[in-house]
């Protein structure tokens, strides 16, 4: 028999101090590096606060409801930059998503392999390019284009006198305007949306197809009514991922948006001719002139504004993604 | 997820007996389809068109105007054009080496931490990487100036003192900070693929948990992870409005002596303004100057060569073992 004092005697083997140490390390390491994404991002909601509190304090609510960015008068208000962004990235989507919801069908539902592999190489390519190459290629390029074939004719049409919709068409057909903004926008977020929205429309189980084609269904009735709906929610994920993208987009659309404000009292110009800022264009174009104090908070300011918004449009994005995620998981 | 095509044509089959009203929707159906099917292939071709047309200039503009003077010389103060643009693809290169020694770790470990760790503070996490790969890389640049640049401005100009905020560091850092989603959201990905019972035999066979980690999943994952590396170098590698506020842009590459060994090397000033191709193809593409426009397309092609490469490279390196496996 044992008595109590041998029990106390006997060693249970575990591991060594060390190992234990080795592995308390690890595991410290590895939570100081993904505190470090909070860090990261706390200190720059922080920072942008603090370094923007003067404009705060001095314009407060105003900043975003006003027009007037003087850096003589010492008045600095965003609504024309903020219109800008909201602006050139609603003409992008405009113009991207039913091109790269069609461009994405037919390279899932249509395309022969031989096509498939190249274009999908195609559009991996474009989406790699920085965006300092597509404003190079806006500037020198697309603006000579849209200008000569597009704005030029419609200038000298009756189109601009009709009612309602000549209001877009408005101004002088010079080239760097909203316009440009948009389509050069457009053109860089199509290889993304087409890109995200061909993965979630390869992900549709075939049988959906099959059981479509087979109660007699025609290729669009299947497309219309069972794989778009399958993966609708996705595809409004990447739509609004699309979108971050071109709210926060800034070197291509500095070079050709024109960087002036149009000509009315508000700064806010509907017509796709006039020239235009974006929150982050005038951020760029604005920054070399800025003296320090309340001119640099100011533009500390719109960084913060930008930041806000992309993280919500972000957050949106990606918790609808998230969720529907698990729906067509939860369906499978 | 298949690798067999998913298209199946619209299906033609021989029709029964039908009622004219049958008949005139049927009709109708048949046409819709034709038109979207139409609709659809215009989009592709659309894109195709536009998308084609961006890659075609920039090739043939680039290859236009690139000259062996652009690798070996820099920018020519006097006489416009006549130079070239060394010093900004050194710059960029010495900027990506201090970015990777920000994201890195910081990526890598973040990545392995999502791998081990479960529970709410885990998907936190991989919610805010998320976050930070969407913020605007302007609001990333404009974040280190108003932390280091503008203080760093403005306490040289009290002290009277020369030099300047503008840095190489600063650049880096910006660069470091965007890297680091891309790089953790990659390793995360690889690390997973790893199949477990590789790390349920090491642990079986009395190894501690970092070093399964070190010596079994990380050697099998080597190949994915230098892929996420260099798909995030390849990303931060285009990167130029968080410059706009860091590097400022140089004309020349500032170096300072450094004694190594007994010889006097010229190591690139970390603290002083430094120059980085995409800044420096921004700069020539918004300049009046004709020999500087051209410049830009010969600077722009080398700079998506370099990126190409990276890319390329980067899916070479991912055919390990493992991964062939799976």
């Amino acid at each position: 028999m044992l008595t109590e004092a041998d029990v106390e005697q006997i060693q249970v083997p575990t591991a060594g101090k060390f190992v234990r140490f080795g592995d308390r390390v690890y595991s410290a390491v590895l939570m100081l590096a993904s505190l470090s994404i909070f860090a990261i991002i706390l200190s720059l909601a922080w920072n942008l606060t603090t370094a923007s509190m003067e404009s705060i304090h001095h314009f407060g609510f105003g900043f975003v409801t006003h027009s007037d960015w003087d850096e003589v008068q010492g008045t600095y208000a965003i609504l024309p930059f903020i219109f800008g962004t909201l602006y050139s990235s609603f003409i992008a989507l405009l113009i991207a998503v039913p091109v790269s919801i069609g461009a994405a069908i037919f390279l899932s539902e249509l395309a022969p392999r031989w096509i498939r592999t190249p274009f999908t190489f195609l559009i991996e390519l474009l989406a790699a390019i920085p965006s300092v190459v597509y404003g190079l290629w806006g500037i020198f390029i697309l603006l000579p284009f849209l200008r000569d074939h597009f704005m030029k004719p419609i200038a000298n049409s009756p189109l601009p006198n009709v009612p309602v919709i000549g209001g877009l068409f408005h101004g002088a057909p010079i080239g760097p305007s909203m316009l440009s903004a948009g389509v050069i926008l457009a053109i860089m977020v199509i290889p993304f949306i087409t890109a995200v929205t061909r993965d979630i429309l390869r992900a549709i189980p075939k049988a959906q197809r099959e059981g479509s084609y087979g109660l007699g269904a025609t290729w669009w009735e299947t497309t219309n009514k069972v794989v778009l709906p399958y993966a609708r929610s996705g595809i409004i994920g990447a739509v609004i991922l699309g979108l971050g993208r071109a709210l926060g987009e800034t070197m291509a659309v500095t070079m050709v948006i024109g960087n002036n404000a149009p000509a009315t009292p508000t700064g806010i110009s509907w017509s796709l001719f006039d020239p235009g800022y974006t929150m982050s264009s005038a951020l760029a174009n604005k920054f070399n002139e800025a003296s320090p104090g309340l001119a640099t908070s100011a533009l500390v300011e719109i960084a913060l504004v930008l930041f806000v918004v992309t993280v919500i449009v972000n957050a949106l994005a990606r918790l609808l993604v998230f969720y529907t995620a698990k729906d067509v998981q939860g369906r499978k | 997820m298949t690798s067999t095509p998913a298209a199946s044509p619209p299906p033609r089959r021989s029709l029964g007996e039908k009622s004219s009203a049958e008949a005139a929707s049927l009709a109708l159906r048949k046409i819709t389809n034709t038109v979207m099917l139409i609709l659809c292939y215009a989009a592709a071709l659309l894109g195709i068109v536009v998308l084609g047309c961006v890659l075609w200039f920039l090739a043939s503009q680039g290859l236009r105007f690139i000259n062996l003077t652009l690798f070996t010389r820099m920018p020519d103060a006097v006489n416009m054009g006549q130079g070239g643009m060394a010093q900004s693809i050194l710059g960029t290169m010495v900027l990506l080496a201090l970015a990777s020694v920000i994201g890195l770790p910081l990526g890598i470990l973040g990545g392995i931490y999502q791998v081990e760790a479960k529970g709410r503070f885990a998907s936190t996490v991989r919610f805010f990487t998320d976050v930070l790969n969407g913020v605007p890389s302007i609001v990333v640049g404009i974040f280190v100036y108003a932390v280091y640049v503008y203080p760093t401005a403005q306490s040289i100009q009290k002290s009277g003192g020369s030099g300047s905020a503008y840095s190489a560091y600063a650049g880096g850092v910006a660069l470091g900070i965007m890297m680091i989603p891309t790089v953790m959201r990659t390793t995360e990905e690889i690390l997973r693929l790893v199949p477990f019972s590789m790390r349920e035999a090491s642990l079986g066979l009395g190894a501690t948990r970092w070093r399964t980690m070190v010596s079994v999943v990380l050697p099998a994952a080597r190949g994915g992870i230098i892929t996420g590396v260099m798909l995030a170098l390849a990303r931060i590698a285009g990167e130029t409005a968080p410059l706009l506020f860091t590097i400022l842009g140089n004309d020349l590459l500032q170096t300072h002596p450094v004694h190594i060994a007994g010889k006097t090397v010229g190591v690139p000033t970390l603290n002083a303004p430094i120059d980085a191709l995409p800044l420096r193809i921004y700069n020539y593409a918004t300049s009046v100057y004709k020999e500087q426009q051209e410049q830009a397309w010969a600077g722009a092609l080398v700079l998506i060569t370099m990126i190409l490469v990276l890319s390329i490279a980067a899916r070479f390196a991912t055919r390990s073992k493992v991964l062939e496996e799976k």
